[in-house]
């Protein structure tokens, strides 16, 4: 098991979320001071750089026109932390490739990165948010096939040593694609993809990458951990999925006694609760399939969306999205859902969100270093093999 | 009315034909095209009235390489192939009247006279301002306001459509996102291309469009070389929905004229 400290960048400083319409793409960046900005910035890096001398990995994330993620140019922090850390794994979760309009620009932004880390990065894709299709100006529709073609176009710039090729695709257009410099490690780094929905899920498997999830809870995520190993072994990747191969991101806090705990779960549950934004924004046409969206006409609810309504330490906890309390505490919760899903061989700790404080984010990110990663590298070896059924059934 | 299914590069595409006399292709909005609208019998009175489904609208397929309404209007020139039809008066509403606008600059021949109802298709204003209202950075209501004259009175209740028509109308909204997307609402190189356009034509705007200004109209309507405009009272950007006696009246009026 690897745990990894995620950090969205948030800017918490905002007016009442009644005088505004939304979080995101629209609310004015007159609120934003970029004094109290840059001793943000700094914080988040000292941040990723305690948990990196505690012994867990880094990872972070890129959104636009948001408050909730100031971190529209995630490969510039990258690079910063490329750097700044010596021997932590450096994941983006992801580029958001269905967004960008030059894949190959990506491609050499993430081999610089890898040689700057000497080779610690990982690169994950993500198809984007449905909030970051205007910041964008990117059509909401074929997001699924501009994502995949990008990515075959990115692995083959990784991977083509020999001098220039052409790219002559549905969405894409290159004559003489040659990067400099070429990635560090070989043939390419470890590539993640995210979602939130068994549809891509097993596509990710075929291809054997790290199938990355979001608070899917217990039976999102089942279902999406199945799709991709039922993938993997349609590929003839074999009949062991390695858990390594799978990871999971829930709000993690973990404190040494339960009031402690408790505070900063409260405070963590700002990444949920904060995100007022309107179905406007949240579902432009062809994001989701047709049927998902007669279903939301009749009445369906994204589970999110209803989580957010009544957001609730103890609820987040039930959901499976939330993982607070004592190391023990923690433990158990994990275990239930690892159990559940049938194993996963990374931890993507939302560990920092909205007014939790330096001191509280240093103490959640040790007190689960020291007392419970220990604890779970050793049960949840990354040899392990998942398997919904035996693990289910065992 | 008669509905049937014609294969053309690729779109199964979806045709519906009512009446009799001279023939008059119908393009529909954004909203997809029902047979069941007052303004279809009115049309079709003294008219052959053939009424396509565009690609990715309706029953109608949409491969891969149509992304475009230019590329629309080329499906809609080879369905006039299909048909026989060496010229036909053209009415199009909406996006359906931008198709109608690009079809009729690349065979001005083929068209007797145009109609172009609240059509979008050109970029007039400055660049730092929209020519039309971003309709997907607003909310539903604020939309409906904007669109018609008496929003009230539109609004559809999705518990009224069995899940196949919803669907319908779930897709039509994703395939119009797909063509108006970027460049918003506009094909950039259309407005150098409509001088070519060699029929009278007619735009008609519903007074209440919140969409398709007064300005953007008559600015749209100065690019072809024989084009005026009538406004329909009591309507927004559908006055074939909201007023069908008015808008047929008008409609039928132009086309007949001599």
């Amino acid at each position: 098991m690897k745990a990894w400290h995620f950090s969205e960048n948030a800017y918490p400083y905002l007016p009442p979320a009644d005088q505004y319409e939304s979080i995101r793409v629209s609310l004015p960046n007159r609120i934003y001071d970029p004094e109290k900005g840059a001793e943000l910035y700094d914080r988040f890096l000292d941040e990723w750089l305690i948990a990196e001398d505690e012994g867990m990995e880094i990872m972070l994330n890129e959104h636009h026109q948001t408050a909730t993620c100031v971190d529209p140019a995630a490969p510039l922090v990258l690079a910063a932390l490329a750097r700044l850390s010596k021997k932590a794994r450096l994941l983006i979760l992801g580029n958001p490739i269905a967004n960008r309009r030059q894949p190959v620009r990506v491609a050499e932004e993430m081999a610089m990165v890898d040689v700057l880390s000497r080779g610690r990065l990982e690169a994950g894709f993500v198809r984007g948010v449905p909030y970051e299709v205007l910041p964008a100006n990117s059509n909401p529709v074929r997001m699924n096939e501009r994502e995949w073609e990008a990515l075959d176009l990115i692995v083959k710039a990784w991977t083509t040593h020999d001098g220039p090729f052409s790219h002559e695709g549905r969405f894409f257009h290159y004559r003489a694609v040659n990067i400099w410099p070429r990635c560090y490690q070989l043939p390419h780094p470890p590539i993640w993809i995210s979602t939130t929905s068994p549809a891509g899920a097993a596509r990710v498997g075929a291809h054997g990458f790290v199938q990355a999830t979001f608070l899917t809870g217990f039976d999102g995520t089942r279902a999406i951990y199945d799709a991709y190993r039922r993938g993997w072994r349609e590929a003839g990747r074999g009949k062991d999925v390695p858990a390594h191969r799978l990871a999971y991101a829930a709000m993690v806090y973990t404190a040494p006694n339960e009031a402690d705990a408790r505070a900063g779960a409260e405070k963590l549950l700002w990444y949920v609760t904060s995100n007022k934004v309107p179905p406007h924004f949240a579902n432009p046409p062809g994001y989701v399939p047709v049927q998902a969206n007669v279903a939301m006409l009749r009445g369906a609810e994204h589970p999110l969306s209803a989580f957010r309504k009544s957001a609730s330490v103890d609820g987040a906890i039930e959901a499976g999205i939330m993982f607070a309390g004592t190391p023990d505490q923690v433990h158990r919760q994990m275990k239930k859902l690892y159990d559940h899903v049938g194993g996963f061989g990374h931890l993507l700790i939302m560990g920092q969100a909205g007014f939790l404080e330096h001191d509280e984010t240093v103490l959640g990110i040790r007190t689960f270093a020291r007392e419970l990663y220990p604890r779970l590298k050793e049960e949840f070896p990354d040899t392990a093999i998942t398997d919904s059924l035996s693990l289910r059934g065992a | 009315m008669q509905r049937q299914v014609i294969a053309i590069a690729g779109v199964e595409l979806e045709l519906f034909e009512l009446g009799e006399g001279p023939p008059l292709l119908f393009l529909h909005n954004g909203g997809g095209f029902d047979p069941e609208q007052p303004f279809v019998r009115l049309l079709s009175a003294r008219h052959r009235l053939i009424a396509p489904s565009h690609p990715g609208f309706g029953r109608s397929t949409l491969p891969d390489w149509i992304d475009t309404c230019d590329d629309i209007a080329y499906i809609h020139l080879a369905l006039m192939d299909r048909l026989g039809l060496r010229q036909a008066d053209i009415v199009g509403c909406s996006i359906g009247g931008w198709i109608a606008a690009e079809l009729a600059t690349k065979s001005p021949e083929r068209v007797g006279r145009l109609v172009l109802v609240c059509p979008e298709g050109v970029k007039v204003g400055p660049s730092d301002r929209l020519d039309i209202p971003d309709i997907y950075a607003m909310p539903e209501d604020e939309l409906e306001r904007i669109s018609y004259h008496n929003p009230a009175q539109m609004r559809l209740d999705p518990s009224q459509f069995g899940d196949e028509e919803l669907a319908i109308r779930v897709r039509n909204r994703e395939t119009t996102a797909l063509l108006v997307w970027e460049p918003y609402m506009h094909n950039p190189k259309l407005c150098h291309r409509l001088h070519r356009v060699t029929a009278p034509t007619l735009f008609v705007r519903g007074e209440s469009d919140g969409l398709v200004s007064a300005d953007y109209v008559a600015a749209y309507a100065r690019l072809l070389p024989n084009a005026r405009v009538a406004t329909i009272g009591e309507a927004g950007h559908s006055p074939h929905l909201e007023q069908p006696d008015a808008f047929a009246r008008t409609v039928l009026q132009f086309l007949e004229a001599n």
